[in-house]
């Protein structure tokens, strides 16, 4: 019997080729085919399904840049079983990849805008993809501005990246923590709290927003109070993934399935189904 | 002589307002400067004043006696420091400490609840003004006491793997 390589429900593959401790309980995996092949094409914002063999099957963001495709880089928190044995992981060991899939972040949309990219937490690794394009074709865009928040300032994630991206003189970036100790100089309060602060016309923005949905849903309501609209306004949700190709069911959202109409959804179509007990 | 009036109308707590009520709150503003380092109140000490700031970041902090200072939030150039002027007792309940180089706009509690009492119209004026930026600094405490991006009591993730 031969399996179709492209069958999306067949998994790749992959060997561990390097596996980096980010922030306590959150790394990020670098994978190559095991075959030494090509890497599929990935829009920011996909996700792909990574196969622990014998343990499980979860659904991660891809966090690496979409022009340079190897090595794939995920970036996930292990809290679950089949991430805590991920984090277990040593170089060279086998992993099963599926994907990419689902929608991705408005990338071509926003050319000629300005954007804002708002991060919570581990919510900076699906973006983290959209702020490598924007720095490599920044003609194409008005003013760039990432607003970042974390719990504390050892919860930041890709601190030397954002310490990087600070000096781009082209790049408004915007950190804050919810609890600090002395030392933190940088901002204390929500992510929110940001919105105000930062340079961009309302009129003309396209906001990506990533996070944690209690933290999506203020802050949309804070880029719509600044004058926003909500067709401008991006979220990327999460949902129980299974098939990632829409036929289990698991991840369906109202109308919407997580995994092929999401997980990037503007927000004006499911505001409404944020603030539903069960959609 | 150039007054501080045109200064204050751009400051977005008081956008908006009146021509001859930004007028009468113009007697009770002062420019003040502060270096990094340095503290504009302290904890416990009579709040004469609050603070418009046009430039620089000032940490509130609160002192425990294992923990040292604690900054329960930092404030920017647009905002305001303080509100422990328009209640009694009138004094401060954190310390304002300058993180950058700050410049903004004093203005003089007591002189300000006079004019509030003189005209009750300005008076609600400054109340409606205050309570949003009360109402907004409460929202943003209940996030953070959320704890979003933290683990329930419970062990739960309250916050997804992505």
């Amino acid at each position: 019997m031969t399996i179709d390589q492209r069958d999306p429900m067949v998994p790749q593959r992959y060997r561990v080729q390097h596996i980096r401790n980010e922030i306590p309980d959150t790394f990020t995996l670098e994978l190559v085919p095991e075959d030494g092949g090509d890497i599929p094409q990935f829009a920011t914002g996909q996700f792909n399904m990574l196969y622990i063999f014998g343990v499980g099957e979860i659904p991660i963001s891809i966090s690496g840049d979409p022009a340079r495709r190897k090595p794939l880089v995920h970036t996930t928190r292990a809290v679950g079983t089949v991430s805590r044995a991920m984090r277990e992981l040593k170089p060279d060991d086998m992993i099963g990849v599926r994907g990419p899939f689902g929608s991705h972040w408005p990338i071509e949309r926003a050319e000629g805008k300005d954007i804002v990219i708002a991060a919570g937490g581990i919510g900076l690794a699906p973006l983290r993809s959209v702020m490598y394009h924007v720095i490599s074709h920044r003609e194409k865009y008005g003013n760039a501005v990432l607003l970042y928040g974390a719990r504390t300032p050892t919860d930041l994630l890709y601190r030397r990246e954002l310490q990087h991206w600070r000096t781009h003189f082209d790049l408004d970036v915007y950190v804050t923590v919810d609890r600090a100790t002395g030392s933190w100089r940088g901002s204390v309060g929500v992510v929110t709290q940001l919105i105000s602060r930062a340079p961009f016309d309302p009129q003309n923005t396209v906001a990506m927003v990533c996070g944690p949905e209690i933290m999506m849903r203020f802050t949309a309501a804070e880029l719509e109070k600044r004058g926003v609209a909500t067709k401008d306004i991006y979220v990327s949700m999460e949902r129980n993934m299974k098939c990632a190709v829409g036929l289990c069911g698991h991840c369906q959202f109202g109308p919407s399935f997580v995994c092929k109409d999401g997980p990037v959804f503007q927000y004006g179509q499911i505001k409404g189904l944020l603030t539903k007990w069960e959609v | 002589m150039q007054t501080l009036e045109p200064v204050l109308a751009e400051h977005p707590f008081f956008k908006g307002l009146k021509p001859e009520y930004l007028s009468l709150v113009t007697g009770c503003a002062s420019n003040v400067r502060f270096e990094a380092g340095t503290y504009i109140f302290r904890e416990g000490e009579d709040a004469t004043r609050f603070y418009l700031l046009r430039q620089g970041k000032v940490a509130l902090e609160i002192f425990a006696a294992q923990q040292g200072s604690i900054t329960i939030e930092t404030m920017e150039a647009g905002e305001v420091l303080g509100w422990s002027w328009l209640f009694p007792p009138y004094q401060w309940h954190f310390s304002g400490r300058v993180v950058e180089p700050t410049r903004a706009i004093a203005l003089d509690g007591a002189c300000l609840r006079a004019k509030g009492e003189e005209d009750h119209d300005l008076g609600y004026e400054l109340m409606k003004r205050v309570s949003l930026i009360l109402m907004e600094r409460l929202q943003a405490t209940r996030i953070r006491l959320l704890d979003i991006y933290g683990k329930s009591p419970g062990g739960k993730v309250t916050y997804p793997s992505r």
